[in-house]
């Protein structure tokens, strides 16, 4: 901060003389919550990488058990791909609605949001249900395991994502398209997409992947 | 230019803090990252599917090289990645994540590929040929 100057004054010399500061600005990211909230996403990445990693490695100590292949609804893991995709495209329309601050517009689209979200997670414990009632369950192999934690923690965070959708909307009906709210929609805006990012992974590394073993 | 974008003009207004920011984004953009992202899916899940490769190591290179494609097209369109954002910081946090993802990733395969290799017992045979 080379251009800050601080005048203090002395004592006994300028006793009537105020205290003053010389801070020229320019220096602080104009949205620090944007570049902060963008560490975080790295910082998550990180974890899935670990999770993903994971999975590499025990992902074909079956002890017995199922594989992939035998397991791996690939219509169900489609239409849960199609869905995400859709969310994501729907929340690009909420921020543009935001943009133009068409209030009904951004919370339509934020809904439609939410809904496909819903529709992904409905599909995906579906699944686990499936896999746990027919004794396919996390105890089941070491596969099955890093199957559940790395699958199960991206549900997590979209679950987590339609609470945090479900909270911004009740803001924006309460204080309308304010910047903060406006901040707060774009900062779930990149977890969103993020989300999907990440979902392209799983469903390459371990679905298509698992079902061609 | 990006949401993440800086803008160096440092104007104080909190009311249109993002504007100038979030103005670029626009339908078009969306609907073009959508659909590249839709054929980018479609493509794997059918080569999958309808088994279009006897080989499945040719099937995993072709789906991993479209993974990494679709990962750029969301960064670019959907999550409105430049080197330019927020000064390059973005930029910088990015490059940094994804060498330890590469690291994370390519080491723990490689060496746990190797201990499983080096590390599983030897079968019968094998012990009683040991000189």
């Amino acid at each position: 901060m080379p251009d800050t100057t601080a005048t203090l004054a002395t004592g006994a010399a300028g006793g009537g003389e105020a205290l003053r500061f010389y801070d020229s600005g320019g220096h602080h990211p104009e949205q620090p919550t944007i570049l902060g909230f963008w560490l975080y996403l790295m910082s998550d990445c990180l974890v899935f990488a670990c999770l993903f990693a994971s999975y590499g490695v025990l992902g074909r100590n079956y002890a017995t058990g199922p594989s992939g292949a035998e397991i791996f609804v690939l219509p169900l893991v489609a239409v849960n791909t199609a869905l995400l995709l859709l969310s994501s495209i729907t929340y690009g329309f909420a921020v543009i609605a935001m943009n133009r601050r068409r209030q009904g517009a951004t919370l339509l689209w934020l809904a439609a949001t939410g809904l496909l979200g819903l529709g992904f997670i409905g599909i995906e414990l579906h699944e686990f249900s499936n896999l746990i009632h027919e004794g396919n369950g996390p105890q089941r192999s070491a596969f099955l395991s890093s199957f559940f934690t790395l699958v199960g923690t991206h549900g997590l965070h979209v679950t987590f994502g339609i609470i945090w959708l479900v909270t911004l909307m009740a803001q924006v009906v309460k204080r309308g398209l304010i910047a903060a709210n406006r901040r707060r929609l774009m900062c779930l805006s990149m977890f969103w997409h993020f989300l999907d990012v990440i979902w392209i992974g799983v469903f390459t590394f371990v679905y298509l992947m698992g079902a061609l073993q | 230019m990006s949401t993440l974008d800086v803008n160096p003009a440092g104007h104080q207004g909190d009311e249109e803090e993002l504007d100038h920011d979030t103005l670029h984004i626009t339908v078009g953009g969306y609907v073009t990252g959508f659909v590249l992202a839709v054929i980018l899916t479609a493509i794997p899940f059918w080569l999958v599917m309808a088994k279009v490769f006897a080989n499945p190591n040719v099937t995993i290179r072709i789906i991993l090289g479209f993974a990494i494609v679709q990962i750029y097209v969301h960064m670019v369109f959907f999550l409105h990645m430049t080197s330019k954002a927020e000064g390059g910081w973005t930029w910088m946090s990015l490059i940094f994540t994804l060498v330890l993802v590469v690291i994370t990733l390519s080491g723990s395969l490689w060496v746990m590929y190797h201990l499983q290799t080096n590390m599983t017992l030897p079968s019968p045979e094998q012990l009683r040929n040991i000189p």
